[in-house]
């Protein structure tokens, strides 16, 4: 089974580099960008067949090693 | 005294800590990250470099290795553990400090002498130490401390800044700040100031042919404390 996680940024965590890509975007042209915030995605195979078990199981990976929670939060998106 | 310095692959000051800890006295064994138990030590450094590769999030890999819960067990024991720029990320990622550290605030890896300010001397490490500035070499793209509200005022309320980023006077202000760290943090303890995280290099200030010698100051006060 495959589960996929977002890690984002926290609201008040500064985002650097989510800036130079909103300042670039604006330099192309694209208008009317409000903000632009950087994050990270995973895709983990997991040989766990229970929905419920597997995202279980990657919500603790993500609390152990995918997120640090003092600046990030996680999203786990459930399989189709 | 004993030190022990670990290693983890991608480290690279490593061998100057090594060179550095016995310039002054110390009987220093080198851990490898895959090894289960610490030699006998009165102090445990985590050195800089960029242990796996800064991969996922600085520190967040080596922070899971196999050695790092001897030395979770030794800290809490109340041993000395030291940890230097790349070191001061994976303590904090291990749990043993609060906060984190971030992308420098202007994207750029930052290679330069600055000066820090020692905040406390209550502690082993800066106890009886008779400079209160020091000039110290920072090489860093991920210095940028940051800590929650609740953590902040906590780190302030428990005297937990060790250094900050000053100028030569210390005074400290948005100026000296390289990096953008809340509050110019350069360096903070655990609760009980037996573990330090600091991003500057002592270990490269220990020669005054080819740095200066605040860090031999540093080093030479240390083993002092710890005797």
């Amino acid at each position: 089974m495959k589960i996929s996680v977002v890690i984002t940024l926290k609201k008040d965590v500064l985002d650097p580099q989510g800036k130079v890509i909103h300042q670039t975007l604006d330099g192309m042209g694209f208008e009317g960008i409000n903000e632009v915030r950087q994050g990270k995605y995973f895709e983990i195979d997991t040989k766990e067949d229970n929905n419920k078990k597997a995202g279980e199981k990657v919500e603790e990976m993500c609390k152990k090693l995918l997120a640090n929670l003092v600046i990030e939060n996680y999203k786990i998106i459930e399989p189709q | 005294m004993n030190s022990s310095v670990i290693t983890f692959p991608g480290s690279n000051c490593d061998r100057d800590m090594d060179v550095a800890l016995k310039k002054f006295g110390f009987k220093n064994r080198m851990v490898w990250h895959n090894d289960l138990e610490l030699p006998k030590s009165d102090l445990v450094v985590l050195p800089g470099g960029f242990s796996y590769g800064d991969y996922l999030r600085c520190g967040s890999m080596a922070s899971k290795s196999k050695i790092m819960k001897s030395v979770l067990n030794f800290a809490k024991g109340g041993g000395k553990v030291m940890g230097i720029c790349n070191g001061f990320q994976i303590l904090v990622e291990a749990g043993l400090l609060p906060g984190v550290l971030l992308r420098n605030k202007y994207l750029e890896f930052i290679c330069k002498n600055v000066f820090v300010k020692v905040n406390n001397k209550d502690n082993p490490y800066f106890k009886d130490i008779k400079k209160d500035t020091f000039e110290f070499h920072i090489a860093h793209n991920e210095g940028n401390y940051f800590c929650t509200k609740e953590q902040i005022k906590e780190i302030n309320d428990n005297n937990q800044i060790a250094l900050f980023y000053s100028d030569k006077s210390g005074n400290v202000n948005e100026k000296n700040n390289p990096n953008g760290s809340i509050k110019n943090i350069a360096g903070v303890f655990n609760k009980e100031k037996n573990v330090l995280g600091m991003m500057p290099h002592p270990e490269r200030m220990i020669d005054p042919a080819l740095s200066g010698e605040d860090g031999s100051i540093f080093f030479e006060n240390l083993i002092d404390n710890l005797k």
